[in-house]
């Protein structure tokens, strides 16, 4: 008790767990009610990694594809590291 | 009146759905309705024991679906209410030895003799979640405020309408308001807005249940308990009567506000 006072006072950032738990359902939510299995996310991966390959190099192990929601919208972001470009010719 | 059939249902086990099922049950019952509880988990049934009528089971559904007796042999009437009846579950066999058809036939020769048929779904999206809803107009989706119990509401909300079940309504569970205040429980409202479902009552977590459900006694019988309190409330409500649902009210106990309520009651 005295430590979770302690601890909200002097860590900003120390979050309720209840907004934890609301956060982390509401992902889980997009996954659940949408159509979009783990493995088409891995397909849809898969298929960018073909495309964006052919102008760049990407490190493949490191892309990340996945849904992210704020209380309005939802989206699909891909985190795609870059390794270089293709050198114009 | 037309009769109701309401499925208590919640996807994941344990949140409460027959604890629930005897509560409302009984509540009813006490409203002068004519209630009959049927007991769909078949292999696991628990009903019984809840209601403390365990040892007066001769028949059960799968009898009755089967024809080895009458519908009305295998109905225990309650020893408190003359109207409240349980139709329990057979322990022996499992989910397939019902189908829904038979289950639609069955409610429907039900709505003859009863004002609101009560069906205690078992856990699960299987075929056990399907006999409850065959023949049901109305759901009752029970859900704790748990990530695991809201995200399997959220999916049985979804099968609810899938399956032409327009009619449906929330009972949040084990609330704990200290909990909530700490911010370490989701609240009523999170709840609600991730579920868009309309909310027919809260019930808070409560020892009582445990006790009463030691006994064999619904808590909806205890009139201290606030578990039982607020069934009783649903019980009005799904009979029409317009009730605020006070959220987590009475559970005011820490020093601070009891304070405050001396302080109010001195002015």
């Amino acid at each position: 008790m005295l430590l979770d006072i302690l601890t909200r006072l002097f860590i900003k950032d120390a979050m309720n767990s209840k907004d934890i738990a609301r956060e982390r359902l509401r992902l889980v939510l997009v996954h659940d009610r949408s159509s979009v299995s783990p493995e088409v996310l891995n397909n849809l991966k898969e298929d960018l990694i073909k495309v964006i390959r052919q102008y760049m190099d990407i490190d493949e192990e490191a892309l990340a594809v996945n849904f992210e929601n704020d209380d309005e919208s939802v989206a699909l972001v891909a985190n795609i590291p870059v390794k270089g470009f293709r050198r114009a010719v | 009146m037309k009769s109701k059939v309401i499925v208590i249902t919640s996807g994941k086990g344990g949140v409460g759905k027959t604890t629930t099922t005897a509560n409302l049950g009984t509540a009813l019952a006490m409203l002068n309705q004519r209630v009959v509880m049927i007991d769909t988990d078949i292999g696991l049934r628990n009903l019984d024991v809840v209601l403390g009528l365990e040892n007066r089971i001769v028949f059960d559904i799968v009898d009755v679906v089967n024809g080895n007796c009458k519908l009305n042999q295998a109905l225990i009437r309650d020893k408190r209410f003359e109207g409240l009846h349980l139709l329990p579950a057979a322990q022996t066999k499992d989910k397939t030895a019902v189908t829904p058809h038979q289950m639609k036939n069955l409610t429907n020769e039900l709505r003859k003799d009863f004002d609101v048929i009560l069906v205690d779904c078992p856990a699960g999206i299987e075929q056990g979640f399907r006999n409850a809803v065959a023949g049901a107009d109305q759901a009752i989706v029970v859900a704790t405020p748990e990530i695991s119990s809201v995200r399997d509401a959220d999916r049985i909300i979804g099968l609810l309408e899938a399956s032409g079940l327009k009619n449906s309504n929330l009972i949040i569970n084990r609330l704990r308001s200290k909990m909530v205040k700490r911010g370490d429980m989701m609240d009523i409202d999170d709840i609600l807005d991730i579920l868009s479902i309309s909310l027919i009552g809260v019930v808070p977590e409560d020892e009582s249940i445990v006790v009463s459900t030691n006994r064999g006694e619904p808590a909806v019988l205890e009139n201290a308990s606030r578990a039982g309190g607020a069934y009783r409330r649903i019980s009005r409500r799904l009979m029409g009567e317009e009730l605020p649902i006070m959220a987590m009210e009475e559970e005011n106990t820490g020093i601070v506000d009891r304070f405050r309520k001396m302080l109010k009651l001195a002015r």
